[in-house]
């Protein structure tokens, strides 16, 4: 950790990639690594956040993220603390500000939101002292999930993406996750393609640095790696796909897709799959796909993120 | 005996005038009044002066959600904002759909501003604002409405807003829609587009709005019946209104100041500050509206003042309520549309009080010996911060609180007695 603490983390808040700088995301992510090997030992507890609180506020179910925060701040032995939408006063009718406010008064050092807002997190940020971290806001912002993703592209393709060409593929118009993927790719030198039908493509996508498609076949060709998103079961009833089984059809990611990619391609998915609409199950098991890498990766850099946002105060400025 | 008020040196289009008022109606306006015994004198040097402006689009609260505005406070706020007469939405609570409450909104009216601002109610269009049966339309102008609409809840069935056109026109009214495609519009909370698609908002197209313009405008012609285009925002709806026009189609459209000076990107930090409906639109519309305004596309201003409460607006985006308070600070945000060059002082006026009076058959206000003496006086140099205090709307939720705004209201006179 010398290497660390020489290296102040200026944000007091984590609420995007676009933030930090490409300089701060690599800082991040090799702090990740040691907490990575931490990781990997018999005993995994640290006693780094000792005396430290964490918040984890859920407005919106969440597995793995949540538990993965958990994990990572219990690693560390902070105090973590679950708040659920059902568990709060959110459902007596409670504003986000009041609530946020009650959660203040309670003096944690972190607060991880998430909430089905896109703004939420910064709103908190605005208005509260304690570090704001983002577990995904509406579908604006999933930081700590694109900053995962690239911890586990790391370890294969090295610290420099340069070269590497990453498809997007699904659900791109309700995902916070490619939003935040596609800044933090491009920033570590990723060339970034998107595929989905038009009616799950945002307005203004062609601006975004991806280079966007419609047809799997084509967009797929010569790519290092496939990042699949999870199709939301109700984008059908809301009339945006016709019907689920020719959504797989077309955009399912298959051995067939994968031989046109890159030898080697990785495959990804942010999880919970839903196998064989989005990711048929071989794939999503196959030697290449990084999915419960991405897991192990989650507990790293969630434990870099609380702790370099758990201690900023103590390294320096505000 | 009759009073005398004679306000002396104002500047009116170019020229330094003196107005003499006598028993509240003009008597004279020319470059030198002379002086009378006993009268009342007001030295306006360096100030302009302005027929009182109407705003044909407001949202005065009350009935039923007076904690956000209520009559007294709305019209209070229109007189210091340089407004003496403001048409009212039917969208309160109960709505306005029968005379019982139009004529408690008038009453209210007269009881707390008995010399004005005038306030004119807009009936609903259909009962309750549900789109489903004709408001009465009789009865409601019997007892005062100006105009009906139902802004706040658009008309989405196109044979459903026909017949109100029809019904409407029977009784004098012209029907003001609020242009929105009901299913394109649902659950959006800005305007569709890159910023939109950037920051992860479901958005609005300009589609849902210029789908209805081109409705309207069709069942006008069709009809031969005029219709008002409320609040209109994009490029696309000034296209169609702009052909509709030439073709002598007989409808009219009305602006707000936030969509000729601000966009879109004012939502980029989830501002709910700049959530309006119709949204905030793009550069390009902005620019489209403008050039719309001068060139007479665009036919009046009006504010679209929609007041909430400080904690309704205290949220995230996608929860907090449409609107912006807007009367307080109309009058200098639409002065720079003069400042810099893009209208006339003459059309200046026209747009915030010829033209409202002559689309609503309201009386006019053209300074002629006789006519009521509403005027205000305006200081087109002072520089002032628009903060919460210097509001006298109820509601502060407006994306210029804390700009410098240059030209203030000074004083404004209803029928000759002093209001502000």
């Amino acid at each position: 950790m010398q290497e660390n603490q020489r290296f102040t983390w200026p944000h007091k808040d984590l609420l995007d990639v676009s933030q930090l700088t490409v300089e701060e995301a690599n800082h991040l992510l090799d702090t990740a690594e040691q907490f990575h090997e931490i990781n990997q030992r018999p005993v995994k507890k640290v006693p780094t956040l000792k005396g430290k609180s964490v918040i984890l506020f859920f407005a919106e179910a969440s597995t793995r993220t949540k538990t993965s925060f958990d994990v990572a701040g219990k690693r560390l032995s902070a105090d973590t603390f679950a708040l659920t939408k059902s568990g709060s006063s959110l459902t007596k009718g409670e504003s986000l500000k009041d609530t946020a406010l009650t959660l203040q008064a309670m003096n944690p050092d972190v607060i991880v939101i998430r909430h089905w807002s896109s703004g939420a997190a910064q709103y908190l940020a605005e208005r509260l002292d304690c570090a704001i971290v983002n577990a995904g806001d509406g579908w604006h912002a999933h930081p700590t999930q694109a900053l995962l993703d690239a911890f586990s592209l790391r370890q294969h393709w090295g610290r420099d993406f340069s070269g590497k060409t990453l498809l997007i593929l699904g659900d791109i118009l309700h995902s916070r996750v490619a939003r935040s993927n596609v800044i933090l790719l491009n920033k570590l030198g990723a060339k970034v393609r998107v595929c989905a039908p038009r009616t799950l493509q945002p307005a203004g996508l062609n601006d975004w640095p991806v280079t966007v498609y419609t047809n799997l076949n084509e967009a797929v060709q010569g790519v290092d790696a496939v990042m699949c998103l999870r199709l939301q079961l109700e984008r059908q009833q809301a009339g945006l796909l016709p019907d689920l089984s020719e959504y797989a059809t077309t955009y399912c990611l298959t051995a067939r897709h994968l031989a046109m990619a890159a030898p080697g391609a990785l495959v990804m998915h942010p999880g919970p799959m839903n196998r064989g609409l989005e990711i048929a199950s071989d794939i999503a098991d196959c030697a290449e796909s990084l999915v419960l890498t991405q897991v192990a990766s989650g507990v790293a850099v969630r434990m870099a993120i609380l702790y370099l946002h758990a201690t900023r105060k103590d390294g320096g400025s505000k | 005996m009759s009073s005398i008020l004679i306000i002396q040196n104002a500047e009116y289009l170019g020229e330094t005038v003196d107005i003499v008022v006598r028993d509240g109606k003009i008597d004279s306006v020319g470059p030198k009044a002379d002086a009378t015994e006993g009268a009342e004198v007001f030295d306006a040097a360096g100030l302009k002066v302005f027929p009182s402006f109407i705003d044909c689009h407001v949202h005065l609260r009350e009935p039923g959600f007076e904690y956000k505005e209520d009559i007294n406070s709305g019209l209070r706020c229109a007189a210091h904002g340089g407004f003496g007469a403001v048409m009212a939405m039917a969208n309160t609570k109960p709505v306005n759909d029968t005379a019982a409450v139009t004529k408690t909104m008038l009453a209210k009216a007269k009881a707390t501003w008995p010399h004005g601002p005038r306030l004119y109610p807009v009936g609903a269009a259909t009962v309750g604002l549900e789109g489903k049966e004709l408001a009465p339309m009789a009865e409601l102008a019997a007892a005062g409405c100006a105009a009906i609409s139902n802004d706040g809840r658009p008309v989405g069935g196109a044979e459903m807003f026909r017949r109100c056109m029809e019904y409407a026109h029977t009784y004098g009214l012209i029907v003001i829609d609020h242009c929105e495609d009901p299913t394109l519009a649902k659950e959006t909370h800005m305007n569709e587009g890159a910023t939109s698609g950037r920051i992860g908002v479901k958005g609005q197209s300009v589609v849902a709005e210029s789908m209805q313009a081109a409705r309207d405008i069709l069942l006008s012609e069709y009809l031969d019946i005029p219709v008002h285009l409320a609040h209109i925002s994009c490029k696309q709806s000034v296209e169609l209104i702009r052909w509709a026009k030439q073709r002598g189609v007989r409808v009219t459209a009305e602006t707000c100041p936030h969509y000729l000076l601000i966009d879109d990107r004012e939502l980029e930090n989830y501002s709910p500050m700049a959530k309006v409906n119709p949204p905030l639109r793009t550069p390009a519309d902005v620019e489209a509206m403008r050039e719309a305004l001068k060139d007479g596309t665009i036919d009046i201003l009006v504010t679209d003042h929609a007041p909430h409460a400080e904690h309704e607006k205290e949220c995230t985006l996608d929860e907090a309520p449409n609107g912006i308070s807007g009367m307080d600070s109309a009058v200098a945000l639409t002065w720079t549309l003069v400042t810099d060059g893009l209208i006339s002082e003459a059309d200046f006026i026209k747009r915030w009080c010829h033209e409202p009076a002559r689309i609503f058959n309201l009386p006019a206000n053209n300074f002629e010996k006789g006519a009521p003496a509403d005027f205000f006086l305006f200081d087109p140099e002072e520089r002032w911060v628009l903060t919460p205090e210097a509001m006298q709307s109820k509601g502060k939720n407006t994306p210029f609180l804390g700009r410098m705004l240059k030209g203030r209201v000074k004083a404004h006179w209803l029928g000759g007695v002093k209001v502000v």
